[in-house]
């Protein structure tokens, strides 16, 4: 359709041009053609959105009437902002606390399900089930389970004898219970990810590592890690970058609280913009947030060219 | 990439099988324990015991939440209040799910949901697939710096940009048109996928050029060669981007948050969340087993396509 009408233009033009150059622009006619859907969709709703970010961070609107320049007044607002460090300290403290579960996590549970010869789809179905619940239906299940009375987990808590917790509603654990329900409906992707991983190591590295007598722990130390380290160095930094975005978990089980044990920083730009109705502070997070976020992106961009090499 | 996968795991499953029958303990390929080792009587046992902890385990951390939620929305609200709660529904019935249906409305954001999905597939394919294949087999200029500049958007999560991306869809520049509350908002977004675009490129880049010269040669136009001969043959990776692009926007919660703040016109994500405090516990608990349902069944159908391209994604993704 496009392809038929924007042809016959630039043919006319060139019929006094070589063959070989007629093709040429016929071709880019035609690809341009196909191309303008995504450049059009990619010039909307993502390149100029990102340029936005960086101008909405230094100008101050207020949708009636005009925008004004107002240099650094967003940064210094949000930095005195008290709950700002908060914010970034629980972001911290979240990210960390999920990858020191799951990290570590899926890459142990991929080493058991890959020696296992029975099983084997039921338990790497089960494992990504979660993953294939909507979030907001996990966190909401979540927020039932971690109800301090009937819920769940307090009463497996008192199934063994152990004291119960408070869960969301004290600032002490609120944010491990985020992490919690964060772990458990991602870790079924970095589960199957790794499993793919170790089914490339050839078997003749751990025959050979046994023969120098290598026992089974200094065979992952010195086989399975070795053989997997790009795709857990690239797993590691995916990781961080999808949960220093952490939003839904906190918007829906604690609404930041309590006493700001779980504002994240996404979360706060989430409220300066639809609660204090200030994009220009929340576009001042949402840039700050961007550029911590493409710190690692660079590393990953390193690494998977050195893995794609 | 992904069709290889699939066939690798077929094989992986029928030589598995094979080797079980003629001997339990020499898998296909070695891995960490030997066969030896597993072999023993020692081995044997360890082996036994670690498979019945992980299925026991597993079935508990992963299964037996999901078990708690279908029969939670059975029971009635008194008895989910009481301590120690019940293991099995003492008079078990479907209220639960009728009372969601009706009070959470279900069936009106269910369909809202289909369309928004189905939009955005269709959008997706439309628009990645064009945009792949020129940018694979038409090869124009300055193709590479578009692709690049579509690649650089994966590096931009997208949080950070959702504050402008929500601006630019209440107000579209030069056409000053508001998509807020339309299903706009979701598909054209949807198919700015700098992923997609990758995974198809790759893909269309791997099909021989004797078969687009042969087609070149009998005097197809490239909308032609696309359609009769480049996606017969891209099948797989078709079905990964379309379940990839349906089941993100089922998921999806921020972005259709903000952009279809009209009650009548959420998801069923955003609906139930926002009407998770003003409905009996039963009757939540019973929203949230229909609203995963689909999710659940597409998994079920499309299970090893799902893990394929899990794999294709995480290894370069």
């Amino acid at each position: 359709m496009t392809t038929a009408r924007t042809l016959v233009r630039p043919a006319g033009r060139a019929r006094r041009l070589s063959p070989r150059t007629r093709r040429t622009v016929r071709r880019n006619v035609t690809a341009y053609g196909f191309l303008c859907g995504a450049l059009i969709c990619f010039a909307f709703f993502s390149w100029y959105p990102i340029v936005r970010e960086v101008l909405l961070s230094f100008q101050k609107t207020n949708f009636v009437g005009d925008t004004r320049w107002v240099g650094l007044d967003n940064f210094r607002t949000v930095i005195d902002d008290p709950v700002f460090v908060d914010a970034w300290v629980n972001t911290a403290v979240f990210t960390l606390l999920a990858l020191a579960v799951g990290y570590v996590v899926p890459f142990a549970i991929a080493i058991v399900l890959n020696e296992l010869k029975h099983a084997r789809g039921y338990l790497r179905f089960v494992v990504y089930l979660p993953v294939m619940l909507p979030p907001a239906v996990a966190v909401l299940l979540f927020k039932w389970f971690y109800d301090p009375g009937p819920g769940l987990f307090n009463q497996i808590l008192k199934l063994g004898h152990l004291p119960t917790l408070n869960w969301l509603d004290s600032s002490d654990t609120a944010l491990i219970s985020l992490v919690l329900v964060s772990t458990w409906m991602n870790l079924g992707s970095g589960t199957l990810i790794y499993l793919a991983a170790l089914q490339t190591i050839p078997g003749e590295l751990y025959e050979a590592a046994e023969l120098d007598g290598a026992g089974m722990f200094r065979r992952i130390r010195y086989v399975t890690i070795p053989q997997t380290r790009l795709i857990l160095l690239v797993m590691l930094l995916l990781q961080i970058i999808a949960t220093m975005q952490v939003f839904i978990e906190p918007y829906l089980l604690t609404g930041g609280g309590p006493e700001d044990a779980t504002v994240t920083v996404a979360y706060l730009m989430y409220q300066y913009a639809f609660n204090f109705t200030n994009f220009g502070g929340g576009g001042a997070l949402g840039l700050m947030l961007m550029l911590v976020l493409m710190l690692f992106s660079a590393v990953y961009l390193r690494v998977s060219r050195e893995e794609a090499r | 990439m992904s069709d290889l996968t699939a066939t690798a795991g077929r094989d992986r499953r029928r030589r598995a099988r094979r080797a079980r029958r003629t001997d339990l303990y020499r898998a296909e390929t070695r891995t960490l324990v030997s066969p030896h080792t597993l072999g023993t009587r020692k081995g044997k046992a360890v082996y036994w015991t670690v498979l019945v902890t992980v299925v026991v385990l597993f079935t508990f951390v992963f299964v037996f939440p999901l078990y708690w939620m279908v029969t939670g929305a059975m029971k009635s609200p008194g008895e989910l209040a009481e301590v120690p709660p019940s293991l099995f529904p003492k008079d078990a019935d479907l209220s639960g799910y009728r009372e969601a249906w009706r009070q959470l409305d279900l069936g009106l954001y269910l369909r809202n949901t289909l369309l928004y999905a189905f939009g955005a597939w269709l959008f997706t394919l439309g628009v990645d697939v064009t945009a792949a294949y020129a940018l694979s087999k038409l090869r124009p200029l300055l193709g590479r710096t578009i692709l690049g500049l579509m690649l650089a958007t994966l590096m931009i999560p997208p949080m950070v940009i959702l504050l402008p991306a929500y601006l630019t869809v209440k107000d579209l520049p030069l056409l000053h048109a508001n998509l807020l509350n339309t299903p706009w908002a979701i598909w054209l977004p949807a198919a700015a996928n700098a992923f997609n675009i990758f995974l198809l490129k790759r893909f269309f880049d791997s099909i021989p050029a004797e078969l687009i010269d042969a087609a070149e040669v009998d005097g197809a136009s490239p909308a032609r060669i696309l359609w009769s001969v480049v996606l017969p043959v891209s099948r797989p990776i078709l079905g990964v981007v379309s379940i990839f692009t349906v089941v993100n926007v089922w998921r999806d919660f921020v972005w259709p948050l903000l952009v279809l703040p009209d009650a009548q016109r959420r998801t069923v994500s955003v609906a139930i969340s926002s009407l998770a405090v003003q409905v009996p516990q039963n009757v939540l608990i019973g929203g949230l087993v229909i609203a995963s349902v689909p999710t659940i069944v597409v998994f079920f159908v499309f299970q090893r396509h799902i893990m394929a391209g899990l794999t294709a994604g995480g290894l370069k993704g």
